[in-house]
C-alpha cells in the first residue's frame, strides 16, 4: 500500500507534463493562418512515412514468356518415339487357324485335332436346336442391330433373352451388354466413383483391373483366393474409420479365376461382406452354366441365396456358346445402368441372332442337367490322368473347367518359362494333333500369377480325347524338360 | 455452328430451372415420406447418393417412353415398333404384343444392309452352319478361322493400309488400343466432342489428356505449340510421343472433320494422327472408303485408321488399320486381342459380303447404286429441311443430320406427335449433347426411297409447326418439293 501511493502521483505528474507539452501551441508552426499543434505534426509524418511504403512497388521476380521463336525451336528440336516399340526376336504372332466349328473335334492348319482351347464347357457348338434358332433370327432380323439400345436398337429378343437369364438365375431383373469382356468394365464405374472403396482379388483379370482403374476409386488387393487376407483388410479399412458408413464400399470377385482356375470361396466371402457391410461384385464368366446342380452357378454350388450377392456379372462367351455379357441384380442396381453404364449407353447393342442363341442355350441347359454330371466326369477323369505328369502339377480347384497346369520348378524367369511352356503346346499339336494353349499376358496387365497350359474342359469330350491328351503330355512334358 | 436465338435461350433456361424446382419439390415431400419407412438397408451407403441421379429421377423419367423403344422386326426402312403402356407415370413401361409400321428414320443403316440381304444372308447363313455362332475362344488361342484372317486382308485392301487388326465390338476398340499405344509419359490431345469410347480409352491409358476446340486446326497448333514448348505438367520433361484423336463424322453434328487442316498440322508438329471412322466409314466417298477419299486425303498420312462394322455394314465390330509393325505390336499386347472372344464367325462373314457388294466384287452394281443413293437421299433431304426453316446442323453429303429442338418440353413432344404419325425419330437430350442444345437426330439410309423421304419430311413439317421448332422462317416463294408434289397432284 506504501508503494501504490507515490507510484500513482509519478504517473500523474508524468501525465500532466505530457498532456501539457502536447497541448502547448508553437508559436512558430502558424500555417495559413492555422495553429498545428505538436501532435499534429508527429501524425502528419506517421501519415507521410505510411503513405510512402504503400506507394512503393513490391518485388516480384519478372516473368519472361517463352518467345514464338523459341517455341518454334523447340517444337523443331523435340523428337517424339516411334509410335509402337520394335518387334522382339522370336516373338510369337501367328496363331493357329481354324477351319472349322471350334467343338471337341476341329480341323487347324489343315489337319484333324481334338481341341482343348475352346471354353465351350457344355458342348454347345454344333448344337442343332441352336444354329436353328439363329437361321430364323437371322432370316427375320438382318444380322447386326444398327442402334444403340436407347435409339430404337432394342430388339424383342433381347427383352426376351434378359427376362430369360433373371428367371433362370431367379434374381429380379438382368441387363445385357453387347460384349463379353465390355461387360465388367462398364459395371464397375457404373457403381464406384471417386472416393468409394474396393478390395479386389489380386488375381482378377483385366478387363476386372481395367473396370477398377476407370472407376477412379481407391483399390485395395487381396492375397489370390486367401480369405484370410481378405478379412484382415476389411478389418483394416473398417476399423476406427467413421467416415467409412457414409461411402459406398465393394469386394470385387471373380467365381473361376481365368488366371489360375482357383475357385473363390462364397459362403466364407458373404459372411464377411454382412459383417463389414460391403457390397459384393461377382464375376461369374466361367461358372454360369458350369456350377451348381442346375447350373446356375456359384451361389447355388455354394447354397448361399442369390438375393445376398448384390451384382453378377457374366460373359456369355463360354458355356453358353453365344457373345456378349450379362450382369443381373435387384430392380434398382439394373435400372441404374441402364443410363449410366457406358458398355451399355455408347454401343450398338448385341446382334439379335446371339441374343437368340443365349435363350435356346439357357432351354436347353433346363432340359437337359445331365449335361453337366457329363462335365463333370470329365474334369475328374482329366484331373486323375494328369496327375503324374513329369515337370507339371495341376494348380486349378478339382471341380474347375478350366484345367491349370504349371511348372513344377520355375527356371526363374517367365519369358523361358512361357518359351518352355510354348513348345510344350506346339509339339503337342504338331506330333499328336491335340490343341492346347499356354495363358497369355498382354503387357498392360497387372496380374503376376504365373503362366501356364489351360486346358478347357468341355462336355462334349469323350474319354478317348482325354486319354490321347494326357498320354501326349506326359509324353512331350518328360521330353521337354528332362533337363531342367 | 449452332446459332442459338436469345429469347430461345432465355426460355430453354427458365424451363430446366422449372423442372429443377418442382424435381426438388418432390425431393423434398419423398424424403419427408421415407423416413417414417423402415429401410433393410442399414449400413450400407445407397448406391446413389442424392443429386448423383436427379436428372435420372425428376427429368428423364418424365420422358421415358421416348427413348429405348422396342422393336420387333429387323430395322430396316420401315419397321415395326411395339407400343408400351404405363400405369405409373412412365417410372415403368410394359410391353404389350401390338406393333406399329414407323418409318426408320434413327437407326444407323447407312446402306441397307441391316434387313437380309439377298447375297450377304445365304453367306452367313453357310458361315454360321459350318463355324457355328460362337468360337469360345479368344483370339490368341483358338478363336482365328480363316474367315477372320481372310476379313483382316479385305478391310486393310478396302481403306488403303497395309494390314488390319479385327475386335468384336466398336466400343472395346478404342478403350483397348488407346493405353497399347501411348502410356504415362505421353500426350493425347482429342477434339472436344470426341466420342465416350476415346474418352474411357484416353484414361484408361494414364496419358495426359488435353482437348482442342472441336473441328479447329488453328487452335489445334496453338494447343501443340504450347504442349511441346511446356513439356510434362510439373516435371517439363519433354513428351515421349503426342496422339491427336478426331472422328471422320461426329455423330451429334453431322459434321465432317477439318481432315487436310489436321494432318497438316499434325505432320508440321511430328505429332500421330488417330482416325475414328465409326459413321462415316462405308457411307461416304465415291467407293465408300470414308473421309479420307471425300477430302483428297492420303490414307499413308494417317497413321491409325479406326472404324467400325456396326453402322454401314449391318454387322458388328470394328477394326484397326494401319502399318504392318503397329498391327504386329498390337496383336502382342492389345489386351482386347488376348483376353476378349473374338468375333462370332457369321458377323465377319457378313462384314466380308458386304464389303464385296459395295467393291463390286460381287458381280452387280448394286454397291455403287448404293452409294449414290445414299448421297442423294442425304442431300436432298438436308436442302427440303432447310427450306423448310428448320435448324439443321452438318455438312453436305453427309446422312446424319441433327435438328435442333432446344426446350426440354419439345422433346416428347416431338417424338411422341411423329410416332403417332407412323414416323420414328430419335431424339437426343443431355447428358449426351450440352444441356441446352436438344436435338432430334435423322439418319438417312440407301434403303430409303424418295416415297418414303417426301412421306417423312411432310410429317415432320407438321410436327414441327405444331411444336414450333421452326426457328428460321422462309419467304414465300421458296416452295418445298412436298408441295410441288401436291401442287401437280
Amino acid at each position: 500500500m506504501d508503494m501504490a501511493l507515490p507510484v500513482v502521483n509519478a504517473t500523474a505528474a508524468v501525465f500532466a507534463r505530457v498532456s501539457a507539452a502536447f497541448n502547448a501551441p508553437l508559436a512558430r508552426a502558424v500555417v495559413f493562418g492555422v495553429h498545428i499543434d505538436g501532435h499534429l505534426v508527429v501524425e502528419g509524418l506517421l501519415i507521410a512515412v505510411i503513405v510512402f511504403q504503400l506507394s512503393r512497388k513490391s518485388y516480384k521476380p519478372p516473368k519472361k514468356p517463352l518467345t514464338e521463336k523459341e517455341i518454334d525451336e523447340l517444337c523443331d528440336e523435340w523428337e517424339p518415339e516411334p509410335l509402337c516399340p520394335p518387334i522382339k526376336e522370336g516373338a510369337r504372332i501367328d496363331t493357329p487357324m481354324l477351319e472349322s466349328a471350334a467343338g471337341p473335334h476341329t480341323i487347324v492348319d489343315g489337319k484333324e485335332v481334338v481341341n482343348f482351347a475352346s471354353a465351350n464347357y457344355l458342348g454347345l457348338i454344333g448344337n442343332e436346336k441352336i444354329i436353328d434358332s439363329c437361321i430364323g433370327s437371322l432370316e427375320k432380323y438382318g444380322v447386326g442391330s444398327c442402334g444403340p439400345r436407347g435409339f430404337y436398337g432394342t430388339i424383342d429378343v433381347h427383352l426376351d433373352c434378359e427376362s430369360k437369364i433373371a428367371n433362370f438365375l431367379g434374381t429380379p431383373d438382368s441387363i445385357l451388354y453387347s460384349y463379353g469382356i465390355s461387360t465388367i468394365f462398364s459395371v464397375i464405374p457404373a457403381f464406384c466413383k471417386k472416393g468409394d472403396i474396393i478390395v479386389a482379388d489380386e488375381g482378377v483379370h483385366w478387363a476386372v483391373q481395367n473396370g477398377l482403374h476407370l472407376s477412379r476409386s481407391t483399390v485395395v488387393y487381396f492375397k489370390h483366393n486367401d480369405m484370410a487376407s481378405l478379412a484382415s483388410t476389411l478389418e483394416k479399412l473398417t476399423r476406427g474409420n467413421k467416415r467409412a458408413e457414409k461411402i459406398r464400399r465393394y469386394i470385387v470377385v471373380e467365381s473361376i479365376y481365368q488366371n489360375s482356375g482357383q475357385i473363390a470361396p462364397l459362403d466364407e466371402i458373404v459372411r464377411l461382406k454382412e459383417k463389414y457391410r460391403f457390397r459384393v461384385i461377382l464375376e461369374e464368366s466361367h461358372s454360369f452354366g458350369v456350377l451348381g446342380k442346375s447350373g446356375r452357378g456359384l451361389a447355388e454350388h455354394y447354397g448361399v441365396p442369390i438375393e445376398k450377392i448384390d451384382i453378377i456379372t457374366a460373359g456369355m462367351g463360354n458355356a453358353l456358346a453365344t457373345d456378349g455379357g450379362f450382369c443381373s441384380g435387384s430392380v434398382r442396381v439394373v435400372d441404374h445402368q441402364r443410363l449410366s453404364s457406358s458398355g451399355y449407353v455408347f454401343s450398338a447393342s448385341l446382334p439379335p441372332y446371339l441374343a437368340s442363341a443365349a435363350v435356346s442355350a439357357v432351354n436347353y441347359l433346363e432340359e437337359n442337367p445331365s449335361v453337366l454330371a457329363n462335365l463333370r466326369s470329365n474334369i475328374a477323369l482329366l484331373h486323375k490322368k494328369l496327375s503324374d505328369t513329369p515337370g507339371l502339377e495341376i494348380s486349378s480347384h478339382v471341380l474347375s473347367p478350366i484345367v491349370f497346369l504349371k511348372l513344377n520348378k520355375s527356371t526363374g524367369s517367365p519369358t523361358t518359362d512361357l518359351d518352355l511352356l510354348e513348345t510344350i503346346a506346339d509339339k503337342v499339336l504338331k506330333e499328336d494333333s491335340v490343341f492346347i494353349v499356354t495363358s497369355k499376358k498382354s503387357n498392360l496387365d497387372r496380374c503376376k500369377l504365373p503362366l501356364g497350359i489351360r486346358l478347357f474342359v468341355s462336355a462334349g469330350h469323350t474319354e478317348s480325347d482325354i486319354s490321347r491328351l494326357s498320354s501326349s503330355l506326359k509324353r512331350v512334358s518328360a521330353s521337354v524338360l528332362s533337363d531342367y | 455452328m449452332v446459332r442459338l436465338p436469345y429469347v430461345t435461350a432465355l426460355t430453354t433456361l427458365f424451363s430446366y430451372g422449372l423442372l429443377f424446382a418442382f424435381g426438388q419439390l418432390r425431393d423434398f415431400f419423398r424424403r419427408i415420406l421415407d423416413a417414417r419407412k423402415p429401410s433393410n438397408l442399414k449400413g450400407y451407403a445407397p448406391i446413389c447418393l442424392g443429386l448423383e441421379d436427379f436428372y435420372t429421377r425428376r427429368l428423364y423419367l418424365r420422358i421415358q417412353d421416348c427413348f429405348g423403344r422396342p422393336i420387333a422386326s429387323a430395322p430396316d426402312a420401315w419397321f415395326d415398333v411395339v407400343e408400351r403402356y404405363s400405369n405409373d407415370c412412365n417410372k415403368t413401361l410394359h410391353r404389350t404384343t401390338a406393333t406399329t409400321k414407323c418409318l426408320n428414320l434413327g437407326s444407323y443403316n447407312y446402306l441397307g444392309f441391316a434387313a437380309a440381304d439377298e447375297y450377304c444372308t445365304p453367306r452367313v447363313i453357310e458361315s454360321l452352319k459350318k463355324y457355328s455362332a460362337s468360337t469360345c475362344s479368344v483370339r490368341v488361342d483358338g478363336g482365328n478361322t480363316k474367315l477372320h484372317t481372310e476379313l483382316e486382308e479385305l478391310v486393310a485392301r478396302f481403306v488403303g493400309k497395309p494390314a488390319a487388326i479385327l475386335f468384336g465390338m466398336g466400343y472395346v476398340t478404342n478403350s483397348a488400343i488407346i493405353p497399347a499405344l501411348v502410356g504415362k509419359g505421353g500426350l493425347i490431345i482429342s477434339d472436344s466432342l470426341n466420342h465416350n469410347s476415346i474418352v474411357n480409352g484416353a484414361r484408361g491409358s494414364g496419358a495426359t489428356v488435353r482437348v482442342f476446340q472441336h473441328n479447329n486446326p488453328a487452335h489445334l497448333e496453338e494447343v501443340l505449340r504450347e504442349q511441346i514448348a511446356g513439356g510434362q505438367p510439373r516435371t517439363h520433361r519433354p513428351w515421349k510421343k503426342i496422339i491427336v484423336i478426331v472422328e471422320g463424322i461426329y455423330s451429334m453434328e453431322g459434321e465432317l472433320c477439318k481432315l487436310p487442316g489436321v494432318i497438316s498440322v499434325c505432320k508440321k508438329y511430328k505429332a500421330y494422327t488417330y482416325l475414328d471412322e465409326a459413321h462415316s466409314i462405308g457411307a461416304i466417298g465415291k467407293t465408300g472408303r470414308g473421309v479420307c477419299e471425300l477430302l483428297g486425303v492420303d490414307p499413308a498420312d494417317v497413321d491409325i485408321m479406326m472404324g467400325t462394322f456396326t453402322k454401314s455394314f449391318g454387322s458388328c465390330g470394328g477394326y484397326i488399320a494401319a502399318s504392318n509393325e503397329i498391327i504386329q505390336h498390337l496383336k502382342l499386347t492389345c489386351p482386347a486381342h488376348i483376353y476378349a472372344t473374338s468375333m462370332s464367325p457369321p458377323a465377319v462373314q457378313q462384314v466380308i459380303s458386304a464389303i464385296k457388294v459395295i467393291l463390286g466384287e460381287d458381280g452387280t452394281n448394286r454397291g455403287a447404286k448404293k452409294l449414290s443413293q445414299i448421297r442423294e437421299n442425304s442431300n436432298f433431304f438436308r436442302l427440303e429441311l432447310q427450306k423448310m426453316g428448320f435448324e439443321v446442323l452438318g455438312d453436305n453429303d453427309s446422312p446424319v443430320m441433327p435438328i435442333m429442338l432446344y426446350n426440354p418440353a419439345k422433346i416428347p413432344a416431338f417424338s411422341r406427335e411423329c410416332l403417332r404419325q407412323n414416323v420414328a425419330v430419335v431424339t437426343v437430350a443431355f447428358p449426351a449433347t450440352p444441356l441446352l442444345l436438344a436435338r432430334a437426330r435423322i439418319c438417312i439410309s440407301a434403303s430409303h426411297s424418295r416415297e418414303d423421304l417426301i412421306k417423312g419430311l411432310e410429317v415432320i413439317s407438321k410436327v414441327g409447326d405444331l411444336v414450333g421448332i421452326k426457328y428460321f422462317p422462309v419467304e414465300q416463294e421458296k416452295t418445298t418439293a412436298v408441295d410441288k408434289l401436291k401442287k401437280i397432284q
